[in-house]
C-alpha cells in the first residue's frame, strides 16, 4: 500500500529522546532514597519504553505492508499504560502499608530482611 | 514546522524529567512529571497517535499522578531526604550502567537510517480510535481481557494491603 | 497556514470572551434567581434590577487585599487557581456551538463553529482536560495549611474522581449511537425523528444515560446538592478558605466556566445541540449559522438556569451519601445505559 503523507519527524530522533529519558529515569531510581521518588523515576522509564514503541510503530506505519505491526505497537503502548496504572496502585498501597510499619519511606532504612 | 514543535516538546520533556528526578521535594517531582507526561502526549499526537495521547493524559496525568499526590499528602512527606545515596561506589556503577544503556540506544538511533514515519493507514481522517478499538476486541481480544483481569487483581490487592485490621 | 491560524484565533477569542462574560451574567442570575425562589427581592440597588451588581462585585474582589497566610506551601498554593481557570477554559475548544454551513472568513473556510474542528478525539480531549481539574482542588486544599481546607480539598477531589467515571460511561452510550468521537457528528446524529413522534435527541433515546450525566455534572462542578466541599455551613469555605481577592476570583470564575461547559456538554450530547425539535432550520449561510448559535445559546441558558434552580431547591448530600450514590447507583446506571444502547443498536431500534 502506498504511504500517505509522511510526518516530517525522523523516527530516530524519537528513539534518541527515549534513550535520554530512560537514562534520566534509571539514574533517578538508583540515586534517590525517597521511595515515592524512585517510583516516579520508574514511571519515567516506562514512558521512555512507550516512546520507543511509538517510534517504531510510527516508522512501520509508513512502510509497505507493515501497518499491522504498527497497530500492534500502538496496542502495546495502550497495555503498558494499563499495566503501569495497576502497578502504581499496588506499589503505593505497599508504601502505605510499609509506612504504617516503619514510619519511613527512605529505602535505605527499610532493611529489616537481611540474609 | 512539525519538526520544531517536536523539538520543543522533546526539550520540555527532558527538562521536566530532570526536574522530576533531581529536586528533593516530592511535590515538585510529581508536578513536573505531570508536565512531562503532557509533553509525551504532545509527542504521541505529533506522531499521529491521537487516541494514545488522550489516554496518556487521562490515565497517567489524570489518575496515576493524582494517586501519587494523594499518597504524598497522606504520608506528609517533606524534604528530609539527604543528598546522595549511602553507597557511593554502587551509585557510581549504577550511573555508569544507566549511561551505557542510554548511550547504546542513542548509538542505535544514530546508526539507523533517519527515515520519516506516517500516520496509520486508514486512520488519517477518522483518527486511530476506531482502528485501535477494532483491534482490541478483534485480534487482540485475549490480551484485552487479561489486562482487565490484571486491573481487578490490582484493585483487590490495593484494597487488601491497606486494610487496617490485618497485618 | 497563517489564514488558518487567524481563523482559529478569532474563534478562540470569541469563545473565551463569551465564556468569561457568562460569569458576571451568572452572578446576577444566581442572586436574583435565588431571591425569586426564596420569595425575596435580591440585589436591586445598583443599576436597574441590580444589573450592575456583578460589576460592583468584580471591583470589590479586585481591590481586596491580596493576602498570603504564613503557613502555606507557596508553589501549590499559587498554582491551584491558575490550573483551575486554565483547565476550565481549555475544555471548550472541542465543543461545537453552531451549525457548520461551509462559511468563509477572510477568504478561508471556517470548518464549523468549533475552535478545533479536526480534533479526531473530540470528547476524549474534554475528559482528559477535565480530569486535570482534580489537581486544583487537591493542591488548594492541601497547600493552605488549614484543616478545613484539607477536608474540603480531599472531599472535592474524591467526589470529582468518583463521578468522572459515571459521567464517562454515560457518554460512551452517546458515542456508540453517534458512531464518532467528534461532537459535531454527535449533534448531527440527533437531527430527525425517532419512533415517529419524538425528536431524535439522546435524552429520549437514552434517558438513563442523560439522567446519569446530568447528576454527574452537578457533582463534577461541585454544585448543590453535591457542594459539601465548599458549603459555608460545613467547612467555612472548603478548599478556597485561605484565598483572597484575585486568587479567589480565579476559583470563582473557574466554577462558573465549568458550569457553562457542563451545560454546553449537556445540550450537545443529550439535547440535540442546535437542532430544533421538529423543524429543520430553513436558512443557510450566515443567517442559518447565527440562528443555530442562538438556539444553542438558548438551550445552554436554560441549563444554566436549571443549575441555579436546583441549587436553591434541594438540600445537600452528606459526604458518605454522596460517595455511595456515585459508586453504587450512578455507575451501575451508566453501565445499564451502555447495555441498553448496545442492545438497541443491535436490534435496530436506533
Amino acid at each position: 500500500m502506498s504511504p500517505a503523507e509522511l510526518v516530517a519527524i525522523p523516527y530516530t530522533w524519537v528513539l534518541a529522546l527515549s534513550a535520554v529519558l530512560f537514562a534520566i529515569g534509571t539514574m533517578g531510581v538508583l540515586l534517590r532514597r525517597n521511595g515515592i521518588a524512585i517510583f516516579l523515576s520508574l514511571e519515567i522509564m516506562l514512558n521512555s519504553a512507550n516512546l520507543a514503541f511509538a517510534a517504531f510503530a510510527f516508522r512501520l506505519a509508513a512502510g509497505h505492508g507493515t501497518a499491522g505491526e504498527a497497530l500492534a505497537g500502538q496496542i502495546f503502548i495502550f497495555f503498558v499504560i494499563a499495566v503501569a496504572a495497576a502497578e502504581a496502585a499496588v506499589g503505593l498501597a505497599l508504601y502505605i502499608a510499609l509506612y504504617r510499619l516503619k514510619e519511613t519511606i527512605d529505602v535505605d532504612r527499610i532493611n529489616i530482611l537481611r540474609w | 514546522m512539525v519538526t520544531y514543535v517536536f523539538l520543543a516538546a522533546a526539550a520540555v520533556a527532558i527538562v521536566f524529567a530532570v526536574l522530576a528526578v533531581v529536586p528533593r521535594n516530592p511535590m515538585i517531582n510529581v508536578l513536573s512529571l505531570v508536565v512531562m507526561f503532557f509533553a509525551m502526549a504532545a509527542i504521541f499526537a505529533l506522531l499521529g497517535m491521537d487516541f494514545l495521547a488522550a489516554i496518556q493524559i487521562i490515565v497517567y496525568s489524570g489518575a496515576i499522578l493524582v494517586l501519587f499526590l494523594f499518597v504524598i499528602m497522606l504520608l506528609n512527606l517533606r524534604t528530609v531526604e539527604p543528598f546522595g545515596s549511602g553507597r557511593p561506589l554502587q551509585a557510581l556503577l549504577g550511573v555508569l550502567v544507566a549511561a551505557m544503556i542510554g548511550g547504546l540506544v542513542l548509538a542505535l538511533a544514530a546508526l539507523l537510517h533517519p527515515e520519516l514515519g506516517g500516520v496509520l493507514p486508514g486512520a488519517e481522517e477518522t483518527g486511530t480510535a476506531l482502528t485501535i478499538g477494532r483491534a482490541l476486541v478483534g485480534s487482540h481480544l485475549f490480551v484485552f481481557e487479561f489486562i482487565s483481569l490484571l486491573l481487578v487483581a490490582a484493585i483487590v490487592g490495593a484494597v487488601y494491603l491497606t486494610k487496617k485490621e490485618l497485618r | 497556514m497563517w489564514a488558518e491560524l487567524v481563523v482559529i484565533g478569532v474563534k478562540l477569542a470569541f469563545v473565551v470572551a463569551v465564556l468569561l462574560t457568562t460569569v458576571p451574567i451568572m452572578v446576577w442570575v444566581e442572586r436574583r434567581g435565588s431571591a425569586l425562589i426564596q420569595d425575596r427581592l435580591g440585589p436591586n440597588r445598583v443599576g436597574p434590577f441590580g444589573l450592575l451588581q456583578p460589576v460592583v462585585d468584580a471591583v470589590k474582589l479586585l481591590t481586596k487585599e491580596n493576602l498570603i497566610p504564613a503557613g502555606v506551601r507557596l508553589l501549590p498554593y499559587l498554582l491551584a487557581p491558575a490550573i483551575a481557570l486554565s483547565v476550565a477554559l481549555s475544555t471548550f475548544i472541542a465543543v461545537p456551538f453552531g451549525k457548520d454551513s461551509g462559511l468563509e472568513l477572510f477568504g478561508h473556510a471556517i470548518d464549523g463553529f468549533i475552535v478545533a474542528p479536526d480534533l479526531n478525539i473530540g470528547v476524549l480531549y474534554i475528559f482528559a482536560i477535565a480530569s486535570l481539574a482534580v489537581y486544583s482542588t487537591v493542591l488548594a486544599g492541601w497547600s493552605s495549611g488549614n484543616k478545613y481546607s484539607l477536608y474540603g480539598g480531599i472531599r472535592a477531589s474524591a467526589q470529582t474522581i468518583s463521578y468522572e467515571l459515571a459521567m464517562t460511561i454515560a457518554v460512551v452510550g452517546v458515542l456508540m449511537s453517534a458512531g464518532s468521537l467528534q461532537l459535531q457528528h454527535v449533534v448531527d446524529a440527533q437531527s430527525g425523528v425517532w419512533l415517529g413522534f419524538l425528536p431524535r435527541w439522546n435524552v429520549f433515546t437514552q434517558l438513563i444515560g442523560a439522567i446519569t450525566f446530568i447528576v454527574a455534572s452537578f457533582a463534577e462542578t461541585n454544585r448543590v446538592p453535591f457542594d459539601l466541599p465548599e458549603a459555608e455551613s460545613e467547612l467555612v469555605a472548603g478548599y478556597h478558605t485561605e484565598y483572597s481577592s484575585m486568587k479567589f476570583a480565579a476559583f470563582f470564575m473557574s466554577e462558573y466556566v465549568h458550569m457553562t461547559v457542563s451545560a454546553a456538554l449537556m445540550t450537545v450530547l443529550f439535547f440535540g445541540g442546535w437542532n430544533l425539535p421538529y423543524i429543520d432550520v430553513p436558512f443557510g449561510g450566515w443567517a442559518g449559522a447565527l440562528f443555530s448559535m442562538a438556539v444553542f445559546a438558548a438551550k445552554v441558558a436554560f441549563f444554566l438556569w436549571f443549575f441555579v434552580w436546583v441549587r436553591w431547591t434541594l438540600p445537600r448530600f452528606r459526604f458518605d451519601q454522596l460517595m455511595a450514590l456515585g459508586w453504587k447507583v450512578m455507575m451501575p446506571l451508566a453501565v445499564l445505559n451502555f447495555l441498553w444502547v448496545g442492545v438497541a443498536m443491535a436490534l435496530g431500534i436506533f
